[in-house]
């Protein structure tokens, strides 16, 4: 049973069947899936989804799929929690952080957009699947191609984290590093696709393959208990994410599961790569393409596909957007671990140091409910935290060995304390 | 000057079903000009009705993008290669 109507121009609102095509034939405007909304709404309750798988298949009827799901069957539905150190840090009360970085089965949101990628690749009868990824889109076709017994080409920048490629390869999977950025991998994946009959999730499955993050914003309106925060921060790279995410707020509200929306989203760039950004901050209309500097290489697209639609979601929606640099990024990484025990990758370190500065600014007020999307798992990008927090203290393994390390340890953390004290004593006098 | 022009699939119904065409252009919008006239209504898929380029059209000069040089302005010399590529998403 489908509820798909087919897909349409976002730019000219032409019309098209539910086939393969990636863009729009006429202006090249990006394409969306519609739905017959009004029979979804004749079967989707908030019953029938608590019955439902504990997965993001749960949310099957706002898929783009016909039959039944065939990939992806254990992805989704990750932990939803209120982040009481974290807002005692920030100085906020009502702060929730939604967990993809422990999605199954490759510790990213990326599995919710392969699941229904994939899955519609086998509805069209494809046997081969490939994918343009700054990593964790990677990560995720390879491992959930495997799973579907699909033959797997991977397309990556060749510099890459070493735990996205290991990421990539342990699975079995064809990985080609390109000697470029992510633009010009794309660029690449785009003449490789019009010519080989692969199924490229972002390339030629794009318009199903992006509905899966709708699954992500599905998840945080049921997790809060079915309603929607008033702020909420997403990372942009090609800017697909944050306006499914405002997608799926929107079809839950009208679809009458949520009582009210008045969220307000915005926009998280790392500062070597955040066109989208500087075209909000700049109310300008046009966003221009830069080539990335960024220790965020997830984010690290420079011309994004989706970023007109990014930046619509947060004007319509009263939001705003901001940047982080390398610093900030490493030291919000190690916030969110030390006071939640999450260990997020760079692009989650951009999202909070963004959520951080956007309070400070008083842009998202304290006393609002907020949501960081926390999108991808730590371990992935070690390089970018290795030489900043400290290493194992070694020991022979005997006890005297241990407490001398111990109290000097001790003592040099007293001796800390004393000196902050005191200079804390030196301060106030002068 | 002469270019090669690497024509994408959604255009290609225009260009007889060829994949690349050569084409007589000093600048990027002259190239423009010059596909309308062999292949009349080009234009119109690639640019907006002020003539300014299509913001899902992206087009590449020798791999290069052109809004990293001077846009539509750019000069092209015999032998460039000139890509027509639309945009596609990705990352995070």
């Amino acid at each position: 049973m489908s509820f798909v109507k087919g897909l349409r121009c976002r730019e000219c609102g032409r019309e098209y069947p539910k086939e393969v095509v990636y863009v729009c034939e006429y202006c090249f405007g990006s394409l969306e899936v519609t739905y017959d909304y009004a029979a979804i709404k004749r079967v989707l309750t908030k019953e029938k989804i608590l019955s439902g798988p504990k997965s993001l298949w749960r949310y099957r009827e706002l898929l783009p799929i016909d039959g039944d799901p065939t990939c992806g069957l254990q992805s989704g539905h990750t932990p939803f929690f209120k982040a009481n150190n974290l807002a005692k840090a920030l100085g906020v009360k009502e702060l929730y952080v939604k967990d993809d970085s422990v999605s199954h089965p490759t510790l990213s949101f990326k599995d919710r957009v392969v699941a229904v990628a994939l899955s519609k690749a086998r509805e069209f009868g494809f046997d081969t699947v490939a994918c343009a990824s700054t990593g964790n889109l990677a990560n995720a076709v390879a491992s959930h191609g495997a799973i579907g017994n699909f033959k797997r080409y991977v397309f990556i920048p060749a510099d890459l984290e070493l735990g996205k490629i290991i990421g990539s390869l342990v699975y079995g999977a064809y990985l080609i590093g390109v000697e470029g950025n992510y633009d010009e991998v794309n660029r690449l994946c785009t003449e490789i696709a019009a010519k080989y009959q692969w199924a490229f999730v972002n390339i030629n499955i794009r318009p199903f393959y992006a509905e899966g993050s709708k699954t992500y914003g599905y998840e945080i309106l049921e997790q809060m208990g079915w309603r929607a925060p008033q702020n909420i921060v997403v990372p942009i790279a090609g800017g697909s994410l944050i306006s499914k995410i405002w997608k799926a707020f929107k079809e839950f509200h009208d679809l009458e599961l949520i009582p009210e929306l008045k969220t307000k989203v915005y926009a998280a760039q790392p500062q070597g790569c955040s066109p989208v950004v500087t075209a909000i901050k700049e109310k300008s209309e046009v966003i221009k393409p830069i080539k990335p500097k960024t220790i965020a290489k997830s984010l690290a697209i420079g011309n994004p596909a989706d970023g007109y639609y990014a930046m619509d979601t947060v004007r319509k929606t009263g939001g705003w957007g901001e940047e982080a640099s390398d610093q900030e990024i490493i030291d919000a990484i190690k916030l969110l671990a030390s006071t939640e025990g999450v260990f997020t990758e760079t692009a989650g370190g951009v999202t909070l140091a963004v959520t951080k500065k956007l309070i400070e600014q008083g842009k998202i007020p304290k006393n609002e409910s907020i949501v960081v999307s926390i999108t991808g798992q730590g371990l992935k990008t070690q390089e970018a935290v290795q030489n900043h927090v400290g290493g194992a203290k070694v020991i022979k393994p005997n006890l005297a060995a241990f407490e001398a390390c111990f109290h000097q340890d001790q003592k040099s953390e007293e001796r800390g304390q004393k000196t902050e004290g005191e200079s804390k004593k030196l301060s106030s006098i002068l | 000057m002469s270019v090669k022009v690497r024509i994408p699939t959604p255009l290609q119904k225009m260009t007889k079903n060829q994949a690349e065409v050569t084409c007589q252009a000093a600048t990027v919008t002259q190239m423009i000009d010059q596909l309308e006239k062999e292949y009349p209504g080009f234009k119109d898929r690639l640019c907006e009705k002020d003539g300014k380029l299509r913001r899902f059209v992206n087009i590449y000069i020798n791999d290069e993008d052109i809004r990293f040089l001077q846009g539509e302005k750019t000069a092209l010399k015999s032998g460039d290669e000139v890509s027509i590529i639309p945009a596609i998403a990705g990352g995070v």
